[in-house]
């Protein structure tokens, strides 16, 4: 039994996917398709193949994707913070993870230095003035 | 140094914790060892061939004697009392057991220090000059620009899963002293005509089994729009750098397939969409984290000592170590020392805690509290007023560290080799030490000149075996160690020469002689140094004068013999 994560809360099921991209797909070819689905998954074949978080950032911060972002594959509990700051807010983990250990992933960091998908301003913008 | 803010330390003690509970999980068999074997390596912790080997980032190079006494005192806590600086500006400790590391990332925590993204496929350490902030041939001070990107590499989202590790080194002076050539990307601080600053931006260098000199892919990028390049190339090279082939996953491969041109139209293409984002650097975050640099109160002093005149005049020992350990500075009355882990007899860039400790005293007498570790494996302390050379010097030779031969042959550069690393096909540190010994005559080593040998136990090349004027590389046949030499490398760009079949061990320092005459008998002058002489006649003068003796072939029969 998969354990499946949407907006930070465990669900017991998932919409099937409008869209899947595996790592070699381009989401420049599905831009015209993002106002439409309503759910695109990526998948990661191996969770060492980091294609898929590009093509999340993309999706959300190059062709606006508003809808269900969801990270399928060899998904585990220490790959979501950062999933999560590409854009993903769906994740379907591979199986043996546990669901509790799943959701303390997000507060793994309270901040980062980068601009993401999940906050498009940079640490340094975001800094009080010393 | 580089003072952490609020953020800075509470983001190191989250990764310590992080990786405390992946260990946990993975001691209490929850994470497979794959799993785990890409979450350690983001923390520095690989398996070798005896005992597991912790690699601590030193970031660009630049350590305080407090961050000293901390590495002494885990060295003697968890391991055996030693540590290794590497030729990536880290320490490499060869013994700490797994279940203690998270322990150790505790404490270098409360010292500004961890073990973060020195392995794995990711972004490294930043590299750069050891003499930034100090150097007469300055443009910028590249501590500031390495650390801006050290905070933009860290925990990055978007390229922790990479198709292979990446290195960056920043040259902030008119000399490259930072290897840039031989980098995924190097940076060379430049100002346009408007003396604007900027960076020329080259990616695809490096060495290993295909080492290639780096491209130019901008001549000129507007330091604002640092951060925004140097997300277009990561983010081309995570989307197409093969993930096939591990021995044809790094940017260089990338950069030769598609063409230099071809590759830098790509990046220009990604670039044009983050060129003036939020990422885009400010004036006034240069400032804030130019600000948070300690910098050294100088006193104003003339620019010449009379003390130390005397004493270079007087003492000929003195005088050939001011000649090369010690080095010019931009503030009059001060210099750069270099301290030389090379002394002949111990592994190069070893130290144990009690000379880090030693150094750490020497450093808060000598040089404000701070040092720098140089790719070079030997330690600079960067601010050393000329009237405190002699005494300076008193104290280095007790301790084993003024051995005069920076630049000098038996400066040797070696990777840890096959007494450490699973990775070796061969041993480097008896064969760094058997070098040593041969040319342990300082007035030879004098009129031979500036010298980079290299040592490399593989061709992993860690011991940058590629760009020494000799290179040294460890080849396997037939389950025994050969070693096959090259000669010709550069740091500033040139990648060295095979001269031909490979020799046994016993036989290396012969031919390392042998190379050594014939550029004593062909140079043009004394001032022709090896590399000048190499490139200026071709390697055949070389080859002949090691291979061309019937007699040699026999000698390695016996050196192989006697091996």
């Amino acid at each position: 039994m998969a354990t499946l994560i949407k907006n930070r809360q465990i669900v017991t099921q998932l919409s099937p996917p409008d869209l899947v991209l595996e790592p070699t797909d381009d989401p420049a070819l599905v831009a015209g398709a993002v106002g439409l689905a309503r759910v695109i998954a990526v998948n990661f074949p191996k969770f060492s193949d980091g294609r898929g978080y590009s093509i999340a950032r993309l999706l959300r911060e190059r062709y606006g994707y508003r809808g269900e972002l969801r990270a399928i594959g060899e998904v585990g509990r220490d790959h979501l913070h950062a999933m999560a700051q590409c854009g993903f807010d769906a994740f379907e983990l591979r199986p043996g993870e546990d669901p509790q250990e799943a959701l303390r992933a997000f507060s793994d960091f309270s901040d980062q230095y980068q601009a993401t998908a999940a906050q498009p301003a940079p640490l340094f913008r975001r800094r009080a003035p010393e | 140094m580089y003072r952490y803010d609020d953020i800075d330390q509470r983001l190191v003690d989250e990764r310590v914790a992080q990786f405390r509970d992946q260990t946990r999980r993975f001691l209490d068999g929850k994470l497979s060892e794959d799993d785990f074997r890409a979450l350690r390596l983001r923390n520095g912790l690989y398996v070798q061939r005896y005992a597991p080997m912790l690699r601590i980032a030193i970031p660009y190079g630049l350590l305080s004697s407090r961050q000293l006494r901390k590495l002494a005192d885990i060295a003697r806590k968890y391991d055996r009392g030693y540590g290794h600086f590497s030729t990536r500006q880290n320490l490499q400790l060869n013994w700490p057991k797994l279940e203690e590391v998270p322990e150790i990332l505790a404490e270098l925590a409360t010292v500004e220090m961890h073990a973060i993204q020195t392995s794995g496929n990711c972004v490294r350490n930043i590299t750069t000059d050891h003499f930034a902030g100090v150097a007469k041939d300055e443009i910028v001070d590249s501590f500031v620009w390495c650390e801006l990107i050290r905070q933009w590499s860290t925990f990055h989202p978007e390229f922790n899963y990479l198709p292979r590790k990446f290195k960056i080194a920043v040259n902030g002076a008119a000399a490259d002293r930072a290897a840039t050539l031989v980098h995924d990307i190097g940076l060379h601080a430049v100002k346009n005509s408007e003396n604007e600053v900027g960076f020329r931006v080259i990616v695809g260098g490096g060495l290993g089994r295909t080492p290639f000199i780096g491209h130019v892919i901008r001549e000129f990028l507007p330091w604002p729009q640092l951060l925004t390049y140097l997300e277009a190339i990561m983010r081309v090279y995570n989307r197409y750098g093969r993930r096939d082939n591990l021995n044809k996953a790094r940017i260089k491969i990338l950069v030769k397939e598609r063409g230099p041109g071809k590759f830098g139209e790509e990046v220009e293409a990604e670039w044009t969409h983050l060129k003036d984002g939020p990422a885009t650097l400010t004036e006034a975050e240069v400032r804030r984290v130019e600000g948070r640099f300690t910098r050294p109160q100088y006193e104003a002093l003339p620019e010449s000592d009379v003390g130390l005149d005397s004493k270079l005049a007087g003492d000929r020992g003195f005088y050939n170590w001011h000649r090369r350990n010690v080095h010019p500075h931009k503030q009059p009355g001060y210099t750069a020392v270099t301290l030389s882990l090379k002394k002949t007899g111990v592994p190069p860039g070893d130290m144990t805690s009690i000379q880090m400790e030693r150094i750490a005293e020497l450093a808060d007498h000598y040089s404000f509290g701070e040092l720098r570790v140089t790719h070079e494996q030997n330690l600079v302390f960067a601010d050393v007023r000329q009237a405190e050379l002699p005494g300076l010097w008193q104290e280095l030779r007790e301790l084993g560290l003024a051995t005069p031969n920076i630049g000098l042959l038996t400066n040797i550069i070696a990777c840890p080799g096959g007494d450490f690393c699973s990775l070796a096909n061969a041993k480097s540190i008896p064969v760094a030490e058997a070098i040593q010994r041969r040319f342990d005559d300082l007035d030879y080593l004098h009129d031979i000149g500036e010298l980079d040998l290299n040592i490399s136990g593989c061709i992993n090349a860690c011991g940058h075996h590629h760009v020494g004027h000799i290179g040294i590389l460890g080849v396997d046949k037939n389950g025994e160690e050969w070693y096959q030499v090259t000669i010709g490398g550069a740091q500033q760009g040139k990648i060295g020469r095979i001269i031909g079949p490979s020799f046994a061990r016993a036989a290396v320092p012969d031919v390392i002689e042998r190379l050594i005459e014939t550029y004593l008998e062909l140079r043009d002058s004394e001032h022709e140094r090896f590399v000048d002489t190499v490139h200026r006649i071709g390697i055949e003068p070389f080859k002949t004068s090691v291979y061309g003796n019937p007699d040699q072939k026999s000698t390695d029969r016996h050196a192989a013999l006697a091996a």
